[in-house]
């Protein structure tokens, strides 16, 4: 990137954050809840990006890592006494990444569709057992929680009120997003956008392309992990619903609708639908999803590249 | 760009002018053209990578130039699907034959022969003659195709082209890997459908049997037409093939 | 751990009759796979709507012979329409943006659905009352006489495979859709009906497992993840092959039944499904000839 791109792009960076970390402060609680919310689900499509723009694996396996995530963090909360945010976030990350490392075992040797079914198919298998276990995880009522506060012992501790929340939300999913692209953008990143274009071509150069696509599948499903503790101590439960695979689904909706390869693209096409949803629910109510299905279809088919890419061409013209 | 003495009759059966072709980004037929007349047998002859089988894809209408004119019996037919242009007379034979491997050999000749305006004599006239050309095929009717050995594979794939009852035949290396007695056989059939009024432009690496076969020779590099000659004066004089080809004396 | 033999044998009948029904489903979906690479993910809401097709011609005509024909025809051509508007301009594309679309066209069938019909679930009068004894207990005769039918209808498509000018016409593009062409096939028309005869297949076995069944909008969701566990079991595009799979995986299913709870005994599927990709990822199958 050119020196002068590279400013345009810290500047752009610097304004946005600026004007999130403004917006608990200013908006009125409903909508920067949503804007948390969006910041969350927009993570978990940046996860998902890194498999499908970054290495052109698709995957419908995300709701599981989030799920996990979920779960892990609520089971920390609630075994272990005085609740500790540290722990949450440790028990959900393990969790996540133990069922991407289990996931990317079995998929990571197979090909396009059928990586997407497996995917598919294994975060059912998370659902079942999420679902009918009923003693451990609640079964189909789920886990409630109190949020634990920010605490380092000894140090602070910070009640994580509503506003804190958000900050804190902010604060980590800005960081995810600068890991993110620091590893699309490092050697590692290439190799994968490698993989991508020619799977056949980096293999035979001599990369372990299997070992590639199992690391990547982990760390995006680190990060949907990550995106699934923040939502649990947002809300405060953890249920089922969020480990179906419609969750998985509407992930790499705002992903390929956002624009996929670009990190960016999935945040904003979190944010389109959720503000859709918003917007259409007032008259649609529950059916909001035919014109959500409808957009998202016209999309695919005319908008290939997302609304960024759309975006990106019609301010080059 | 037609030789002087090579003229086309008023409107010959296959007109390809200046098509230029690109495989992804590469810029493969450059200003390709050529004629066929009517029972005609027409050579491509050049190395390998110049163009020769992307020249008969893009007749076929499997690839799409970016540039230039096809005209069959008179009609413009650039841009046409590829299956109107076989139903309309243009039967392909490719490179790797690809006969349907998992039907019969009786089913890979219904895919030729199944269309409208084909009545049940006439089926079982075109069978009959093809099943005479090629006896070998008759015994193997109801054999799966991949069970076919390589040059009868490659006789499916022209019967195949056949029950098309085609104006003209786009052949392509029906010699490759074959031995020579096939060979023999390649020559025997393409002299048939000459017989019966079949034009037949024949892609091919085997520089003796073009020249016995065809009437015309065109020779192709860098992806477009270098030379073209009748077969009679390359045979006399073959400088240009060896020039162009890299043939040793 | 003492079953009774008499409920081996109920599941048995059990796991053969919904094998039966998931292997007219699954058989459409590979179909469509096979010939065109397309995954369709809304091939569970064609099911669905299969039986809510049913549901109404039922209602209208009493008949559940009409609201068979009537959910085939109606699918049929809805499939067709989805083909035509979503799927046949995404065609040359990346396989992804079809799986895409077609989930996308799922979202919107399942909420029409919820729409249109409400939440409340409907139901399909059995067809042909009477039970009959097996040892003890009593079998009811619809059950037989469904899983007679979906055999009757996937025999309909393999003899239209095998035999007929669209049966050739089919499998040739299904194995080589660019000399198919060559050979003067009308690929483009063949693919549509390929894939208006794989949508059918979905609307009748809605239909079919109606009587069997609460019918309501999410019963496409449950049935989507079985048919693509079969499908990927039989050997993708292989229609013996799914339909081998589709029972055995049903018989599986119907057994593991007589221990845990229906909704954790569908983790044999899966179970199956993670051998299989382990050990014979192209199918359990696939030797089985098209």
């Amino acid at each position: 990137m050119s020196r002068g791109s590279t400013l345009v792009f810290w500047l752009g960076f610097a304004v946005v954050v600026g004007l999130l970390a403004a917006a608990p402060l200013v908006l009125p609680a409903f909508w920067a809840r949503l804007l948390s919310e969006i910041l969350i689900w927009g993570l978990l499509a940046m996860s998902s990006d890194l498999l499908i723009g970054y290495t052109g694996l698709v995957s419908f396996g995300h709701s599981a890592f989030f799920g996990l995530g979920m779960y892990g963090a609520a089971a920390a909360l609630l075994a272990v006494s005085p609740p500790s945010i540290w722990l949450a976030l440790l028990f959900g990350l393990i969790a996540a990444a133990a069922a991407a490392g289990f996931v990317a075992f079995f998929s990571t040797r197979l090909r396009d569709i059928y990586f997407a079914i497996t995917t598919l198919i294994f975060s059912q298998i998370f659902y079942v057992v999420i679902f009918t276990w009923t003693a451990v995880t609640g079964g189909e009522n789920g886990l409630t929680f109190t949020r634990p506060p920010l605490a380092l012992p000894g140090l602070f501790q910070l009640r994580l009120s509503p506003a804190n929340l958000q900050w804190l939300v902010l604060a980590i999913v800005v960081m995810s997003y600068l890991l993110l692209r620091r590893i699309t953008q490092s050697p590692f990143g290439m190799v994968l956008q490698s993989i991508r274009e020619n799977e056949a071509r980096t293999r035979a150069i001599g990369y372990p392309v299997e070992r590639y696509k199992i690391v990547a599948v982990m760390l995006s499903g680190l990060f949907a992990g990550l995106a699934g503790v923040l939502y649990a101590l947002q809300n405060e439960f953890a249920a089922p619903d969020f480990v179906f695979f419609l969750v998985s689904g509407e992930t790499v909706i705002y992903n390929v609708v956002g624009g996929i390869g670009t990190l960016v693209g999935p945040i904003v096409g979190a944010a389109f639908f959720l503000l859709l949803r918003e917007a259409l629910s007032r008259f649609f109510t529950e059916f909001y999803l035919i014109p959500v299905g409808v957009i998202f279809v016209l999309i695919v088919i005319f908008m290939p590249q997302g609304l960024l890419g759309f975006a990106r061409r019609w301010l080059n013209q | 760009m037609h030789a002087g003495e090579n003229e086309p009759e008023a409107s010959p059966l296959l007109d390809v002018d200046g098509i230029h072709s690109f495989y992804g980004k590469s810029h493969i037929l450059q200003g390709v053209s050529l004629w066929v007349g009517r029972g005609e047998v027409v050579a491509l002859l050049g190395r390998n990578g110049v163009g020769k089988s992307t020249t008969l894809k893009t007749i076929m209408g499997l690839v799409q130039p970016s540039q230039g004119r096809i005209s069959f019996e008179g009609e413009p037919v650039t841009g046409l699907p590829v299956h109107r242009l076989a139903r309309r007379g243009i039967g392909y034979v490719p490179e790797e034959r690809r006969i349907f491997h998992l039907l019969t050999v009786g089913e890979n000749l219904r895919t030729g022969l199944d269309r409208p305006g084909i009545t049940k004599p006439k089926r079982r006239e075109l069978l009959d003659k093809i099943f005479e050309f090629f006896p070998v095929l008759a015994e193997r009717r109801n054999q799966a195709g991949g069970t076919l050995s390589g040059g009868e594979q490659q006789m499916l794939a022209i019967a195949r082209a056949m029950m098309l009852e085609p104006k003209i035949i786009l052949l392509d290396e029906p010699t490759e890997g074959l031995m020579p007695r096939m060979v023999a056989q390649i020559r025997e059939i393409i002299a048939r459908l000459c017989g019966e009024r079949v034009a037949v432009l024949l892609v091919e690496q085997n520089v003796p049997l073009t020249l016995e076969a065809a009437a015309r020779v065109y020779i192709l590099e860098k992806g477009a037409v270098r030379h073209h000659a009748p077969a009679a004066s390359l045979r006399a004089d073959p400088a240009p093939i060896h020039r162009y080809m890299g043939i040793g004396a | 751990m003492n079953i009774p033999l008499e409920q081996i044998l109920i599941q048995t009948i059990n796991g053969v009759v919904t094998g039966m029904i998931l292997a007219l489903v699954s058989s459409g979906l590979t179909l469509i796979f096979g010939i065109m690479d397309v995954v369709n993910f809304a091939h569970g809401e064609l099911f669905m709507l299969g039986a809510y097709v049913g549901v109404l011609t039922l209602a209208a005509t009493g008949s559940f012979w009409l609201a068979l024909i009537s959910a085939t025809i109606v699918i049929a051509v809805l499939g067709a329409l989805i083909y035509v508007t979503t799927l046949r301009p995404l065609l040359g594309r990346d396989p992804l943006t079809t799986i895409l679309a077609t989930f996308g066209i799922s979202l919107i069938l399942q909420n029409y659905a919820l729409w249109q019909f409400g939440p409340v679930a409907r139901k399909i009068g059995e067809p042909i009352s009477g039970h009959f004894t097996l040892f003890y207990l009593d079998y009811p005769w619809y059950r037989v006489v469904i899983a007679l039918i979906s055999a009757a209808l996937l025999g309909a498509v393999w003899l239209f495979l095998k035999f007929g000018t669209w049966g050739v016409w089919i499998r040739a593009t299904t194995q080589d859709r660019v000399m198919a062409q060559a050979m003067g096939i009308p690929v483009p028309r063949v693919l549509l009906t390929v894939f208006a005869i794989g949508a059918g297949m979905a609307g009748a076995s809605g239909v079919l497992f109606g009587p069997l069944t609460a019918i309501d909008h999410a019963m496409g969701l449950d049935w989507i993840l079985r048919v693509f566990i079969v499908v990927v079991v039989g050997g993708m595009g292989n229609l013996a092959g799914s339909v081998v799979a589709a029972i055995f995986i049903s018989l599986l299913e119907a057994y593991a039944a007589l221990w845990v709870s229906p909704a954790q005994a569908v983790i044999v599927s899966f179970v199956v499904l993670i051998l299989t990709l382990l050990f014979r990822p192209t199918g359990l199958f696939a030797t089985a000839v098209r």
